[in-house]
């Protein structure tokens, strides 16, 4: 089997306009885990030879730098590493469905509030959390890391589009600041 | 409007998808009668005040949603998750 090299969809752009950085993140793995009716018991012992459990709703848990993150009801991504055996659940490869956007800085939250019909406050909003909403029209899973800093996860088919969108905003954003562009 | 899904929280109209009543719900059982059928399919009511009917977040968390709503004022009383709903099931559903 000849060697194949993965490539990413933006092949990891960056781009800081207004203190504001965007750029293509790497996360590694995604498999998405759908606990079975009746599997959460042997979930939760596969999970924890990863030191994780499924996270409430809207959460995501994190260690050493491996993350599951809550996407729906009994379903969570398990991000950053290969799944370990999981006997109640059902686990399916997304790596190659999504892209990771980074978007991090100072005005980090008036970027995206011209984006999604988010509260992004942090008493609405705090670190920790994730959100399945849009941006503009595109669904998207975006968590916040840090007061000022999220990850966007889009469909990869959207990678460009979602760029172009979070770019604009961006400019507009450093311009309503009067930064230069 | 807002809908506050029982799983994302408070979100915005435009999250949501509108199904329609909840009849939907309360498929005939096998065998039943040709009435029974045309009032599942094609028989609604047309309340002025509390009504039911089914949402889908397709933009949050996919979960059909049973809403409760006013329609002369447009207050929503209540949202459930179908899938987890309490309220009383009507007989004749097929199980």
């Amino acid at each position: 089997m000849p060697e194949l090299i993965a490539k990413s969809a933006l092949d990891g752009k960056s781009l800081t306009l207004g203190g504001v950085t965007l750029a293509e993140a790497t996360v590694g793995p995604i498999h998405s885990v759908a606990v079975f009716p009746g599997g959460a018991k042997s979930t939760a012992k596969g999970l924890k030879s990863l030191g994780l459990a499924m996270p409430a709703p809207n959460s995501f848990v994190e260690k050493d730098g491996v993350r599951l993150v809550w996407t729906g009801r009994d379903q969570a991504f398990l991000v950053g590493v290969m799944p370990p055996d999981l006997d109640g659940a059902a686990i399916t490869d997304q790596s190659d469905g999504w892209t990771v956007l980074s978007l991090a800085g100072g005005a980090a939250v008036d970027v995206l509030a011209r984006l999604v019909p988010l509260d992004l406050r942090p008493a609405a909003f705090p670190v920790g959390q994730v959100r399945r909403s849009q941006v503009n029209h595109m669904n998207a899973v975006i968590l916040r890391t840090a007061e000022a800093a999220f990850e966007i996860m889009v469909f990869r088919s959207m990678a460009r589009t979602a760029w172009h969108e979070m770019e604009s905003t961006l400019q507009m954003v450093a311009a309503r600041a009067g930064k230069k562009i | 409007m807002r809908l506050t899904c029982p799983l994302c929280g408070e979100r915005d109209r435009r999250e949501f998808y509108y199904y329609g009543a909840e009849d939907y719900l309360h498929r005939p059982a096998e065998g039943a009668s040709l009435a029974e059928w045309d009032n599942y399919l094609h028989l609604r009511d047309n309340p002025a005040g509390m009504t039911k009917d089914l949402w889908y977040h397709e933009a949050g968390c996919s979960q059909w949603l049973l809403v409760t709503r006013n329609t002369v004022t447009h207050a929503i009383a209540g949202v459930e998750l179908v899938a987890e709903r309490k309220t009383e099931q009507k007989a004749g559903r097929a199980k």
